[in-house]
């Protein structure tokens, strides 16, 4: 096991430095740059150019790149030309921010989708399986930034329940209570896609595995039906749940940009937005570098996860 | 046997409860204390450095926690003594000689003096200066006429100019030549964006990273201590989210409300706000070539769009029809004799025929969003088919900002034959200067896109920009709109009102023309 871990720590390697060159290209294609974005209307070929010079934009990309490449090595990701601030500090503060909206969310759909689907295969064709079936279809049809504006005008401006945006209170917060109270609606929001694909496939999972001699034998034995489902067929369905999770957690994070847009939520996703809209060339590097080394890792332990439950994957 | 049983779901139902009452059980949006004013910013400021920023977001901030030598007056663009009592300007226009106010102190102690005034422009000027470093300073060429600042005395301190530059005073007022504490640089150095210290009503308090900037009163301002206890700044980057806020009593003064939410906001529990400003929406017309070249088809493309109907319906009225290449908030200089071209389809048809341009195929450069655009997408579709109603087939091109100005700012020579455009300035020497003259074509490193040259409107310019007299550079002014106007090397479209909404908690708040958000009077209940 050991080994395997470190193989496929090895091979991330490769990964990593092929989306530093694509980031950075890319960056180096966009029409555009930071010096006339930060110069609006005055943005002359002479500002421009002196600009440039004093943010080190001048010399060829090739250069740039390993440059860049070297002081990341060495920890330095360089300043945000739009924030004036280390990007490093301003990525992990608003990965943080992500981790605690996307992770609550991710928390939130994996429980909920893998018990909606259990109870809608154990339930095939009942109606709790017709209604869950139902609701499943209306969550993943709605598009996560148009309920969270719902959710917004309803349930903050409207019944004033909980507030409109935002991570804390500006007076007065900062707690958890605080926080749970600002997290609700953003990370409801952003479940309810995953929730809706998870509960899916946990259902076929479960019905395929339910359909299996095993479970005919456990029955025939007179398991209790409670423990042929959760202990039984829940554990053997989890083998073909985990790599959906996996890729849920993906797009958990992706969809958090459309959500920390809409609720304020000072996360990864708004952060990348804005900087690319502001061509702040640092900050959009260091923060996809940043973004994709966290999935890699992730994705690393949804595999290692796997081989766990199921010997039969070869470490 | 069921996979639930009773007590399941009850425990179930009890936890979902739970939940629900400790978010709902919480008083919402904790209300905020009075003296206390929440302001609704458009995005995260970049520094609280006036020499180092360029946004109107940032400003909005600056200007409470700095000074400048000068700044505008109440309700006008013309430039009235702050950190400086009285100025002389010597007989050619070259020599700037300021008496600054005494006994003012920064923030953090030091004092306010000459020695003050020359490091502050020696670090964003001098590429030697010590703290140069703690740039860049983007737009320092508002003061690349300054050659030397020289300190007279403690209390005296003279500009000279290496050429007489008019609109030196007012960019004076503009918040890069705001002041800021050469102690708090020294001390701070590249971070002092995040630690300021100047003179202003408020001063700094805290900075929380993507939440909020707050200042609070500073009791000994030398204009007299501010109403309010404090102000916050949050960061709310969504137009509809920062209006839910506004509605939800989570802010309690809201900038740049767009155009659809503003019938949210009537009623008692709202006011709303309008000032025109320094701002002019128009279309670059390529006078180089193609149908345009023709001063007749510029003519009529001025009139055949129809600015009413664009100001009315496509932005709510948060504009003003434009007339010339000078807003009226620059009431000094504005030629009010210079009217609209009027909607008049039929005469734009006969211009065109005149011109033999019939069915001529235009491109049109319309940008997605972009800082003063206002709404660009619903206005270029608007202005496409007031041009196609009489006789142009008008291609859109729509780009992102940055490469919108990337197509547009090196001309629109063998590209397009018009362009969206606009602009916010501080002097009504800025636009022209930058975007008409034949010396500012794109390769000469100008604005002027659309290639227009008259060398009347040169001379005119040149010898506004060399004047110290204000009414004589006022008489300039106007001869230049009155021959830009005709000419038409631009459609001119709109001057946006700027607006915005306060609660009902709200007292004493302006807007000012120079788009500035001032809140030394504001009181909050």
């Amino acid at each position: 096991m050991g080994g395997y871990i470190l193989k496929r720590l090895i091979s991330a390697v490769p990964v990593l430095l092929g989306i530093t060159v694509i980031v950075f290209a890319i960056m180096a294609l966009i029409p555009g740059d930071p010096a006339t974005a930060i110069l609006g209307s005055y943005a002359t070929p002479e500002n421009v150019a002196k600009l440039n010079r004093d943010l080190g934009l001048d010399q060829p990309a090739v250069t740039r790149y390993f440059i860049w490449l070297g002081n990341m090595l060495q920890g330095d990701f360089g300043r945000s030309f739009a924030l004036n601030r280390p990007v490093l500090d301003e990525v992990v503060e608003r990965f943080n921010a992500t981790l605690i909206l996307a992770g609550t969310a991710f928390v939130l759909c994996s429980l909920l989708g893998i018990l909606a689907g259990v109870v809608s295969a154990a339930r095939q064709y009942g109606w709790a399986d017709k209604a869950i079936t139902f609701a499943v279809l209306l969550g993943i049809s709605i598009p996560s930034f148009f309920l969270g504006m719902m959710m917004i005008l309803i349930f903050a401006v409207n019944l004033r329940w909980l507030p409109v945006s935002g991570m804390y209170a500006i007076y007065g917060g900062g707690d958890f209570p605080d926080l749970l109270r600002h997290l609700t609606m953003p990370a409801l929001a952003l479940a309810v896609v995953a929730t809706g694909v998870i509960a899916r496939l946990s259902r076929s999972a479960m019905l395929e595995v339910l359909r299996q001699d095993f479970i005919r034998t456990a029955r025939a034995k007179g398991v209790p039906e409670r423990r042929v489902i959760w202990g039984h067929a829940l554990r053997a369905a989890m083998v073909s749940i985990i790599p959906v999770l996996g890729i849920q957690a993906g797009f958990v994070l992706s969809g958090a940009v459309y959500i920390e847009i809409v609720f304020q939520w000072p996360g990864v996703g708004r952060m990348l937005v804005d900087a690319i809209l502001k061509r702040d060339i640092l900050l959009v590097q260091g923060g996809v570098v940043f973004v994709a080394a966290c999935y890699v890792m992730f994705n690393i332990v949804v595999d290692v996860a796997q081989s766990l439950l199921d010997p039969r994957i070869k470490t | 046997m069921g996979v639930f049983d009773w007590t399941r779901r009850g425990v179930l139902g009890a936890a979902t409860g739970a939940v629900l009452a400790m978010g709902a059980g919480l008083p919402a949006a904790a209300q905020t204390p009075p003296g206390v004013l929440v302001v609704g910013q458009i995005a995260e400021p970049k520094a609280l450095d006036p020499a180092a920023v360029t946004a109107v977001n940032d400003f909005r901030i600056l200007m409470n926690v700095y000074d400048g030598l000068v700044r505008y007056k109440s309700g006008t663009l013309e430039v009235e003594p702050a950190l400086a009592t009285g100025w002389d300007i010597s007989e050619d226009g070259t020599e700037y000689t300021f008496a600054l106010r005494e006994g003012v102190k920064f923030h953090d102690g030091s004092a306010f003096d000459a020695e003050a005034v020359k490091f502050n422009f020696d670090r964003m000027l001098k590429d030697d200066h010590p703290y140069h470093d703690t740039g860049p300073f983007p737009l320092a060429f508002f003061f690349s006429s300054v050659e030397e600042v020289t300190v007279i005395d403690p209390l005296t301190v003279k500009f000279k100019l290496s050429a007489p530059y008019a609109p030196f005073l007012s960019n004076l007022a503009y918040p890069t030549g705001l002041i800021v504490s050469p102690a708090a640089v020294a001390k701070y150095g590249a971070d002092f964006g995040r630690n300021p210290s100047g003179t202003g009503p408020f001063k700094f308090a805290e900075w929380r990273s993507n939440e909020a900037v707050v200042v609070e009163a500073n009791a000994d301002y030398w204009d007299g201590a501010p109403s309010l206890d404090a102000v916050v700044y949050r960061p709310i980057t969504d137009a509809n989210t920062r209006t839910a806020e506004m509605l939800a009593g989570g802010i309690d003064l809201m900038v740049e409300v767009p155009p659809v939410a503003l019938s949210q906001f009537q009623g008692d529990r709202f006011t709303v706000s309008e000032q025109a400003g320094p701002h002019l929406w128009f279309l670059i017309l390529n006078a180089k070539e193609g149908p345009f070249a023709d001063k007749r088809v510029r003519q009529a493309a001025n009139y055949a769009v129809n600015k009413e109907a664009l100001v009315d319906n496509v932005l709510e009225g948060t504009a003003a029809v434009a007339a010339g290449p000078t807003p009226p908030a620059f009431a000094w200089a504005y030629d009010e004799t210079v009217q609209p071209y009027p909607y008049d389809p039929e005469k734009a048809k006969a211009l065109i025929a005149e011109a033999g341009v019939d069915g001529a195929e235009l491109t049109f450069y319309v940008t997605e969003g972009g800082s003063g655009m206002l709404d660009p997408i619903a206005m270029g579709t608007a202005i496409q088919a007031d041009l196609e109603a009489v006789g142009f087939d008008v291609k859109i091109e729509t780009y992102e900002w940055n490469t919108f100005l990337g197509r547009v700012n090196p001309g629109l020579e063998g590209k397009a034959d018009m362009a969206e455009m606009a602009w916010m300035t501080n002097d009504p020497d800025t636009l022209p200067y930058l975007a008409l003259r034949t010396e500012a074509w794109p390769d000469k490193g100008g604005f002027n896109s659309g290639y227009y040259s008259n060398p009347k409107v040169d001379e005119l310019l040149d010898a506004a920009r060399v004047s110290t007299s204000q009414d004589e550079r006022a008489a300039l002014y106007k001869q230049m709109q009155q021959i830009v106007h005709d000419d038409a090397p631009w459609v001119f479209v709109a001057n946006w009102k700027q607006n915005a909404v306060t609660s009902d908690k709200v007292a004493n708040f302006e807007l000012q023309p120079s788009f500035f958000l001032l809140l030394k009077d504001v009181v909050k209940n």
